[in-house]
């Protein structure tokens, strides 16, 4: 393949960092350029909410989101291309703070589910953003985790299977 | 949350329901490939092509990596180990995320200030 020119705009961007802070507990942090407000609000606003929770690039499709964003309101998304077998989110806010800090429930799992606190601290004109999941044991976030890892190695064995078919075809032509 | 680490895989392979991407795969298969050279093979535009390749990406069957101004695209299974593996998910899921939310976060500032200078006149 010849190394032909490709101009790729290569903007700054902030880093997202993903730690398990303890056994039980993973944090994500993320820096926004603008204020603390600003950030909140895309965050509460179902409508600004859409637009970014679901990437495009993960090919996600959101069929509803309901949010009822004060303490005690509820949530629920529904995402699936396929009417038939939708996957469900949904849960309490438990703590809602303006432009500082935002808690809830994911109850979708059952009792297992952590608990996601959202803290927005403002420095310069921009904001940092740390989420935190809490799961209510070791076990809880293993089983998460592992979960996430099976459906990961049945993705791969999947997918291996794909590329044996498509370079059969290729083979062919 | 992690669950939506499974909403994500079941995307990924409804994003192989696409001829094209499926086209690039079998593409990559026989030889590595620039997003331009598979840009012109299935007449598309750089940006068009760059789409596929990042959901592909996402799905872990392509990797790419960029030399100079040139990014070369690669078949590649990602196999990262157990808690490795899905953590660093998680974390492309949040990436990807932010990623919109800061387009987000621009165009709100960009009415703020709109806002702001409408007031004054």
């Amino acid at each position: 393949m010849g190394a032909r020119r490709e101009s790729e705009p290569t903007p700054t961007k902030n880093r997202t960092t993903v730690e398990r802070k303890s056994d039980r507990e993973l944090v994500v942090t993320r820096t926004f350029n603008g204020p603390a407000r600003i950030v909140f609000e895309a965050w509460t606003k179902p409508e600004l909410f859409q637009q970014w929770w679901v990437p495009k690039s993960m090919g996600m499709f959101l069929r509803s989101c309901e949010m009822d964003v004060r303490a005690g309101g509820r949530y629920r998304l529904v995402f699936g291309h396929d009417a038939s077998n939708p996957d469900e989110f949904f849960g309490r806010y438990i703590e809602v703070i303006p432009h500082s800090r935002l808690v809830w429930t994911n109850d979708e799992g059952g009792d297992g589910g952590p608990i996601t606190t959202v803290t927005f601290e403002e420095r310069g004109g921009k904001t940092l953003l740390v989420m935190s999941e809490l799961y209510p044991s070791k076990e809880a976030l293993d089983a998460a985790g592992t979960g996430a890892a099976d459906m990961m190695r049945e993705t791969f064995a999947q997918l291996d299977e794909l590329l044996v078919i498509l370079g059969a075809s290729v083979g062919r032509s | 949350m992690v669950q939506y680490i499974r909403t994500g895989f079941n995307a990924s392979f409804a994003a192989l329901s696409d001829a094209t991407r499926r086209g690039v795969l079998e593409q990559l298969g026989c030889a590595d490939a620039s997003i331009t050279d598979l840009a012109e093979k299935f007449h598309m535009t750089l940006t068009g092509m760059r789409k596929h390749v990042g959901v592909l990406e996402q799905a872990g069957l392509v990797t790419t990596e960029k030399v100079g101004r040139v990014r070369t695209c690669k078949l590649g299974l990602r196999r990262l180990e157990e808690e490795a593996a899905w953590i660093e998910r998680y974390r492309q899921l949040w990436d990807a995320r932010f990623d919109e939310l800061d387009k987000v976060v621009e165009e709100l500032k960009r009415k703020e200030k709109g806002d702001g200078r409408k007031k004054r006149e």
